[in-house]
């Protein structure tokens, strides 16, 4: 642990990220405390510009609502839905990926046909018809944005899979007559942690991505307040209000920016060897 | 080669197929009556109107007969009616589907040079302040919203700066003719293409830096600078070359990712696109027209999918082998 530590912190730009994420993360964290009044509601007149008046910092939106408040509480969203949907889309490819990497044979084929065919598909359209038919909600987001990417976490545990299951403690394993799913379960995943750890942190920040630009086109939950839904709200009135887009991306843009930070700097520690050689 | 096409095309016919299934399936599964899905909800649909819809797309037969019908219809490009819009919808789509095409692919092209030619940059000044400066750029531009990079790009650039039109295809009442009005849709094609190349710009810097490093080091090019070729041939012929192939494999991917963001940057910049005619169907809640831009765009990206892997096999006669 020491020693991951030690690694990590050699790049400068994942502990960058790192503070980051754990600011955004502290901000959603007490966004009901920070900001007790609900985002939703008129506390000024419309169109407040930033740090006109202290008690609104960002300004106020087309409707009089609090930007700084609207920003707290979209972290919550966005952290949220980004955390869950990659959980879920862990939860399909895992499986996916181990059942087709430890059978191969048929099982390989079937399943990388079903894999191949989900890569194919545009993916932000997708989602964009799964939410629209589904009714706009946290479930139809999450659900939709884990179906469009699980695809590259099945093609990673299957390739890890591959390479393990011909190694000789899994032979011992299969000879000691251990069932496929113990063997699967307690031999061969623990040893492909590493990469997917750091392809999860990775695709936090794209669901993120993925949410905010669901948001943005009106298909965000409508009774959450989210950054996307902000940038869009504020689409129409960019030439008097530039502060209305402009903040929530920010915070988009430094969200996104700390976990693919993170995830490099996982990689450096998680993954010695394999960093290494890429330099 | 031909035979690889035809097994290629074969593929991409099952996937279609697959997604017209999947589009099926999804307008029985949304909440309420597929018939009033299909009429568009907000409805203002009376019962009589739904009726006639269940007896024309035979909504009352068994769901397999049905997607028998469903298939039937799509293979004669039939993909359903917009009663929002009163019109077909494969008409909708053709109608604008062409300024799509001109802003996916200029913004591909966009992306693809500016992002090789910054990679190869950064790559033969590894460590020195030009390669942080172009590393740390690609940085920001892979984890930039690319519609919040359009508005900006909207308010700096058009608002701000008065340089290009941030708005429409071509100037609205400007009937240029002939060069005239190429020029006049390549500036406002300008913001749009670029924004939407931005995300992929970066991904094909990093990779090209990437790749470019990786290769320098393999034995061939010890053995090219060993012959005594010039630095500059060396990393124009054998390195540049071969660092190439892993960008290809990324232009496949990002056919799929262009179509989606066309979405976006098409409703930032009203360009009249597929994309633009998304997001009018969603605020209509018009599944038909939805589920037709969704069924073209995939064909699209098959389409795109199957040039790079002609091209691929072009650029490296090794694949073309085995």
């Amino acid at each position: 642990m020491t020693d991951f530590w030690k690694r990590f912190k050699r790049n400068r730009g994942a502990v960058i990220g790192l503070v980051i994420l754990v600011a955004v993360i502290l901000i959603a964290l007490f966004a009901h405390l920070l900001f007790p009044q609900s985002p939703w509601k008129m506390v000024q007149r419309p169109f407040l510009p930033p740090f006109a008046m202290d008690r609104f910092p960002l300004g106020t939106d087309a409707l009089g609502r609090n930007v700084l408040a609207g920003l707290a509480h979209g972290a919550q969203v966005s952290l949220l839905v980004g955390l869950i949907s990659t959980m879920v889309s862990l939860l399909i490819g895992i499986p996916i990926g181990a059942l087709a990497g430890y059978f191969g044979g048929r099982v390989d084929d079937a399943l990388m046909r079903f894999t191949e065919f989900f890569q194919t598909v545009p993916n932000f359209a997708l989602a964009i018809v799964l939410v629209a038919i589904f009714e706009p909600s946290v479930q139809s987001i999450v659900a939709a944005i884990a179906i469009v990417s699980w695809p590259p976490v099945a093609r990673l545990v299957r390739g890890e899979v591959l390479s393990l299951r011909s190694r000789e403690y899994v032979e011992a394993a299969i000879l000691s007559g251990q069932r496929n799913a113990t063997i699967i379960w307690r031999q061969i995943l623990p040893n492909t942690l590493s990469p997917i750890i750091v392809l999860a942190s990775l695709m936090v920040a794209t669901a993120i991505l993925l949410e905010s630009s669901l948001s943005f086109l009106g298909l965000g939950d409508p009774n959450l307040m989210s950054w996307g839904y902000m940038i869009g709200a504020a689409r129409t009135v960019i030439r008097q209000a530039w502060w209305l887009s402009f903040f929530p991306g920010l915070a988009i843009v430094l969200t996104v920016l700390a976990l693919n930070l993170i995830g490099e700097g996982l990689n450096d520690a998680l993954n010695p060897r394999l960093s290494r050689k890429g330099k | 080669m031909l035979r690889f096409i035809a097994m290629r095309l074969v593929k991409a016919v099952i996937i279609l197929i697959a997604i017209v299934t999947l589009n099926f399936f999804l307008i029985h599964a949304a909440p309420g009556d597929p018939a009033a899905v299909m009429a568009g909800e907000a409805g203002a649909a009376d019962e009589l109107f739904l009726q006639q819809l269940r007896e024309q797309f035979g909504l009352d037969k068994p769901l397999l007969t049905q997607l028998g019908l469903y298939l039937s219809g799509v293979l004669q490009l039939d993909l359903g009616f917009s009663y929002r819009q009163q019109m077909p919808v494969a008409d909708l789509i053709l109608d604008r589907l062409p300024a799509t095409l001109l802003l996916t692919s200029t913004a591909f092209v966009i992306s693809l040079v500016l992002g090789t030619l910054a990679g190869v940059l950064a790559s033969a000044r590894v460590g020195k302040w030009s390669d942080t400066v172009i590393s740390t750029v690609a940085l920001l531009f892979y984890a930039t919203p690319l519609y919040w990079a359009a508005l900006m790009a909207v308010l700096v650039f058009s608002v701000q700066l008065n340089w290009l039109p941030g708005f429409g295809y071509e100037t609205v009442g400007g009937n240029y003719e002939g060069f005239d009005r190429v020029l006049d849709i390549g500036q406002h094609l300008i913001l749009p293409a670029t924004t939407l190349g931005l995300f992929f710009m970066a991904v094909y810097m990093r990779m090209t830096r990437a790749s470019m490093l990786e290769v320098s080091t393999l034995d061939f090019v010890k053995t090219a600078r060993a012959k005594g070729l010039k630095p500059g041939l060396i990393q124009r012929r054998h390195v540049f070359r071969n660092a190439l192939l892993p960008v290809v494999t990324l232009a496949g991917l990002q056919a799929g990712q262009l179509v989606g963001g066309a979405v976006l940057t098409e409703t930032v910049f009203a360009w009249p696109g597929i994309g633009r005619l998304m997001f009018e169907a969603l605020a209509q809640r018009d599944y038909n027209v939805l589920l037709g831009v969704f069924f073209v765009s995939a064909a699209m990206v098959l389409l795109f999918n199957l040039i790079t892997d002609i091209l691929y096999r072009v650029v490296d006669p090794r694949i073309r082998a085995s």
